[in-house]
């Protein structure tokens, strides 16, 4: 029910929102949570194992319970806390893990069987029929154990991801992180201030004390619009951080405000990076359960809670309130609830010397021990040395004391230090590089204290930025001391809770360790208890505490399981935001791009660029017709292809020739200005790493191009060889890849093509085989170079790329104008391996130069990279797998890459492999497919029949082994 | 006669605007990489003074001025932008044109460096990345030179074939943080 009063809410701002169906109003300000209990909806969700009724338990983002889905159909978020989705007009929310509804759900039936459920049950009984495990019980198990589910579409929602820098970054904007963050901010620092609430204040928006004669969410408030007017501060709110990373980098992840989320364009939520170099842990602190009989019963909740909902929110769960604590929070809860006019049942203090000064049924050294209820909790019994007495009550406001959250201090191997005054884990000192600690997360449980501490910490932080520091008042407020009794579990024989999310009771705690799993890790895994999207924020410490206990050892000596990231569920879609669709890799288009598409080429990609496949013409159904007609095309007429996708890189200085003798098998230094040589580099392990041309540009000016693939690893290699290996040799490179947009242009055509392009005689004696220079075509400098990857008469023209696009349409309309035109790289494909020239296919890695019969490349008169481990033992025998060819010569015509080769009569086995199949085509020009692979001792074996096998597909064909150049083998055409 | 056109690598992809933001396609005429040979550095910085007005700029730094400007292009690189580049300067240094080789874009407008927060890992704050101030980083997964203009505007380069993820990339970030602001 909602209460009279002011709250942080605004009730001027009716917001209509939906829980399973059904539509209720609320405030803005308010939470679904809270929203929820003024609209009296005491169950919310169903436990995980137990399907029991479960309500809402606490007011932040360590809620265990009350876990609900959010929308539906592709922005479908499961898991979502109540305790921190905002209220927003038209919020459509849905209780998960029950059927059919949460308020009557028949696996509840689970709860009848708890006997068996206890932990460990599936690995004990579900061992037999070992194959039922995936196929019956698993699935079964996981249907009805679980959470909320992905709608399983394409999400819509936009997410983002962004980095952020800053001198310092406060994490939480409670007093302790206002007071931090206001220091460094003064002096100067650039600070930024983040808060998982939409409010700053933490604490102080939930509680009616005082800060500096004011409320304390006044002050707060006022801090806030103080802190956003300073240029050097940015304050974040909605911004949870969570996980600590090396050299100062934090992980938050910022949920944007609905309104804004709602805009066209805008992000549901903000993956950042913050780099920051000192960071003030401000984290506060989460209270703590008891565990007794039956609390997990709707109604049941935090003290700090239930004063948050009744002070912050305006709201009640219930009309009759009991209380048990162990600490003052009890006395300071009931105040509260009497100011609101909430009736108080019962104040159970389980401190024996405890006095109470108000007017409320009051029990000290009582503890509460069981609760009764269906749906909602109806009377809880007070155990007291006299005897047990039951209170009718409708809500019970529980409190063990605090758990400050040191999560983030632990995200790098740290291990918090117990403090048996506090009966707390405090963070350890120095765990995070350049973070220090202030407020309850390091033990400061006043608000007084917090402030305070606040402000060291911002000094702290100042001192180690070399920023000098201001005096700063610490505002007055309450200074209270914490006086604990501590308690974790009250004596009893039924199930009490420690892990709401997962099910798991002190039972189950005790039982792992009566199994021997008692290192608290066994035990987290051996029960479940911590796991889940709470990641056990409340439930961590108490279960420990139960397992020391039951092992006989310290709360020390237990230990408490790791911290890790995230403090709060990250959607993966925030982590890979801007990764779908065109944002999962960049796309690289060749000026010639839009003139393919144009033309209906089917664009495949090569690496990050595209390239056409092929240039369907009309009536052409299948690749293949497309494909065989610019083989033809190319070898009778004349073909035009962009090749600038393939690497170049210019290199120029003194030391250029030798450089290059160094980086290639071959002698490159002996090349005359104007030509063009054949070269392959080899990796320092010996092995083929890419082949290409070079081309003497000048006395001290060579062109080196690479495949397309590799041209990357190309450029890495020669700066690696330059930096590491020699630093004396002059020589500088550039990649001009982007600079020239190239095109070849191939076939008995070309050269008469070319000579009324430039106006230039091309014959023999003019532009030799091999030869290479500058041209100009209408005023624009280009470059020719006759070199050729399809054995017929071929040249490649280069302009600056500004004027690719043009040369590209003059020369497909020229070779249009001679029966040519455009070829796609499967017709590229084709003619190269009729010619048995080689591609990555062939040189993937494991290929010497031996290999494909270039041992011959490998320069005797010189040192070269790869040149004295390509020697190694093994690496030149003869009965290595060999480049060949091969043709199918039995009824199966069909070759496929990746099949394996064997003899022909024996057993298609790996023990008899005798090679496999790299590259296939079919040839028009032969008028039989061909392939390239690689064969045991292959070039002795030319004529012998072999069988190819695709295990995949089962398929297998006769083949005679053949020479790999399959056409035109004089290489007459090429020289033509 | 053949005559063949110039095309800009983002044409007909830009201007874009989006809220306060735009982003638009840059003309640097002759852009040039200057990788002095060893040990000429400081001959090459002193015939750049006399013949284009700009030293050879320390690693994250510009030097020259509008319309005449060397940016540090990575380790012992510069790009030499706007002049043809005088003859003298390749005695120390190789030369090799890149006037082709990359889109080049203005990103500016209130809340350019939340855009630039978006694209890139590195820190763009005002105090830290000033005018004249340049750097070699990644954009989106695209190998970037970034340099300040001014208080909101940013110059970005990226390889030629990128032109369109460039546009894919920034606009989306535009729009993110244009999204935020406004009412």
């Amino acid at each position: 029910m909602r209460l009279q009063g002011d709250g942080l809410i605004d009730r001027n701002r009716r917001m209509t929102f939906s829980f399973d169906g059904r539509h209720y109003t609320g405030f803005d300000g308010d939470t679904l949570a809270s929203a929820l209990i003024a609209n009296d909806i005491k169950v919310v969700a169903r436990s995980f194992k137990y399907h029991r009724p479960r309500g809402i338990f606490s007011a932040g983002s360590e809620e265990p319970n009350a876990l609900v889905t959010v929308g539906r159909g592709p922005g479908q978020e499961p898991n979502a806390r109540a305790t921190t989705i905002e209220l927003f007009d038209g919020l459509a929310t849905y209780s998960q893990n029950c059927w059919p509804s949460v308020d009557f759900d028949l696996l509840a039936i689970n709860d009848l069987a708890s006997p068996f459920l206890g932990a460990g049950f599936y690995y004990k009984t579900f061992m037999w029929p070992k194959a039922f495990w995936e196929k019956v019980y698993e699935p079964v198990i996981r249907r009805a154990a679980g959470l909320g589910a992905l709608s399983k579409e394409a999400g819509t929602a936009r997410y983002e991801r962004a980095f952020a820098f800053c001198d310092l970054l406060v994490i939480g904007g409670g007093p302790a992180g206002l007071m931090a963050a206001w220091t460094a901010a003064q002096a100067g620092a650039d600070v930024i201030l983040a808060d998982e609430d939409r409010l700053l204040g933490g604490k102080l928006n939930a509680e009616t004390e005082e800060v500096d004669g004011q409320p304390g969410a006044v002050w707060a408030a006022a801090m806030r619009t103080r802190l956003d007017e300073m240029e050097n501060v940015r304050v974040m709110t909605r911004t949870a951080v969570v996980g600590a990373y090396d050299q100062g980098t934090y992980g938050a992840l910022e949920r944007l405000a609905p309104d804004l989320a709602a805009r066209t364009a805008a992000p549901k939520a903000c993956f950042w990076r913050i780099v920051a170099k000192r960071s003030v842990l401000a984290t506060g602190a989460i209270e703590r359960p008891v565990a007794f009989q039956n609390n997990d019963r709707p109604g049941v909740m935090m003290a700090s809670a239930l004063r948050a909902y009744v002070n912050r929110w305006r709201v009640s769960p219930g009309q009759r309130v009991a209380i048990f604590a162990n600490s003052d929070a009890g006395h300071r809860t009931a105040a509260d609830l009497q100011a609101a006019g909430v009736h108080v049942a019962a104040l159970v203090d389980a401190r024996t010397d405890a006095e109470c000064a108000l007017d409320v049924p009051f029990f000290a050294g009582a503890q509460v021990g069981n609760t009764e209820g269906r749906k909602g909790l109806e009377a809880i019994s007070v155990m007291r040395a006299s005897g047990v007495e039951k209170i009718q009550a409708d809500v019970l406001a529980m409190s063990g004391g605090w758990n400050p959250s040191v999560h983030l201090s632990c995200h790098m191997g740290g291990q918090p230090v117990w403090n048996p005054e506090l009966a707390a884990f405090l963070p350890a000192e120095g765990a995070i590089p350049g973070m220090v600690y202030a407020g309850a997360v390091n033990g400061a449980f006043s608000t007084r204290a917090c402030l305070e501490s606040g402000v060291t910490a911002g000094w702290k932080a100042l001192v180690e930025l070399g920023i000098e520091r201001g005096s700063i008042d610490v505002p007055g407020a309450e200074n209270g001391t914490y006086e604990i009794t501590p308690i974790w579990t009250v004596p009893g024989k039924g199930r009490a809770w420690l892990d709401f999310q997962n099910d798991v009771t002190v039972k189950d705690v005790k039982q792992a360790a009566q199994e021997n799993f008692t290192s608290v890790e066994h035990m987290k895994r051996y029960t479940t208890q911590g796991m889940a999207p709470d990641q056990g924020k409340n439930s961590n410490i108490g279960a420990l505490a139960v397992l020391a206990d039951a092992t006989g050892r310290g709360i020390s000596e237990t230990g408490t399981t790791t911290y890790r990231p995230p403090f709060v569920p990250v959607p993966i879609a925030a982590l890979g935001a801007g990764g779908q669709g065109k944002g999962f890799a960049p796309q690289r288009f060749t000026t010639s791009h839009d003139a393919a598409v144009g033309r209906g080429a089917p664009m495949i990609e090569a690496g990050l660029w595209y390239r056409p496949s092929y240039f369907p013409k009309p009536g052409e159904t299948h690749w293949r017709q497309s494909c065989d007609r610019e083989v033809k095309m190319v070898r009778d007429h004349v073909g035009i292809c962009d090749v600038s996708t393939l690497g170049k890189i210019d290199l120029q200085g003194p030391d250029a020739s030798t450089f290059l003798d160094m980086v290639y098998t071959g002698m490159m230094s002996t090349l005359k200005l104007g030509r063009v040589r054949y070269g392959l580099m080899l990796r320092e392990d010996g092995h083929v790493m890419d082949d290409g041309t070079c081309a003497r540009l000048g006395e001290s000016q060579y062109l080196v191009t690479t495949t397309t693939a590799a041209a990357g690893q190309v450029m890495r290699h020669l700066d690696f060889v330059h930096q590491a290996l020699c630093p004396q040799m002059d020589v500088r490179f550039a990649s001009v890849t982007e600079q020239w947009a190239q095109f070849a242009v191939v076939g008995p055509k070309s050269r008469a093509l070319l000579e009324e392009l430039i106006g230039h005689d091309l014959d023999n004696d003019n532009w030799p085989f091999m030869g290479c220079g500058p041209i100009n075509i209408g005023g624009v400098e280009g470059r020719l170079f006759r070199i050729s990857f399809s054995g017929e008469l071929a040249y490649e023209i280069a302009v600056p790329a500004r004027y690719g696009a043009s040369l590209f349409e003059e020369l497909t309309k020229r070779a249009e104008a001679m029966e040519g035109g455009l070829y796609g790289m499967e017709a590229l494909n084709v003619l190269r391996i009729e010619k048995g020239f080689i591609t990555h296919a062939e040189i993937h890695g494991r290929i010497t130069a031996f290999d494909i019969g270039m041992q011959g490349m490998m320069s005797q008169r010189k040192d070269f990279i790869g040149k004295t481990m390509a020697a190694r033992p093994g690496l030149m025998d003869d009965t290595r797998e060999q480049m060949v060819g091969l043709r199918p010569v039995g009824a199966v015509k069909e070759l496929l890459a990746g099949a394996h080769l064997f003899d022909a009569d024996a057993d298609a086995v790996s023990e008899n492999d005798q090679g496999y199949i790299t590259s296939v085509g079919f040839s028009p020009n032969l008028g039989h497919v061909i392939g390239l692979g690689f064969l045991k001792q292959g070039r002795a074996r030319i004529g012998e029949k072999v069988r190819t096998v695709e295990h995949l597909n089962g398929s297998s064909t006769l083949c005679e082994v053949i020479d790999p150049v399959a056409f035109d083998p004089s290489g007459g055409r090429m020289r033509g | 006669m053949v005559e063949l056109k110039a095309r800009t690598p983002m044409a007909g992809l830009l201007p874009a605007d989006v809220g306060a933001l735009s982003l638009t396609e840059l003309d640097l005429r002759k852009m040039t990489l200057l990788a002095p040979f060893q040990g000429q550095e400081a001959a090459l910085s002193k015939v750049m003074k006399a013949k284009h007005g700009m030293e050879w700029p320390m690693p994250n730094r510009v030097t020259g001025k509008a319309g005449a400007k060397a940016i540090w292009f990575g380790r012992a690189q510069a790009l030499l932008v706007g002049p043809v580049p005088d003859d003298s300067l390749a005695k120390h240094a190789s030369l090799v044109d890149q006037s082709d080789a990359w889109a080049v874009v203005e990103l500016r407008g209130e809340g350019a460096v939340d855009v630039l927060a978006r694209l890139t890992p590195v820190d763009v704050r005002a105090r830290v990345f000033k005018r004249g101030h340049t750097m070699r980083t990644e954009v989106a997964h695209m190998m970037a030179s970034i340099t300040r203009l001014g208080e909101d505007a940013f110059q970005i380069m990226v390889f030629r074939a990128f032109g369109r993820t460039l546009l894919h990339e920034v606009t989306n970030a535009m729009e993110g943080v244009a999204s935020r602001h406004g009412a």
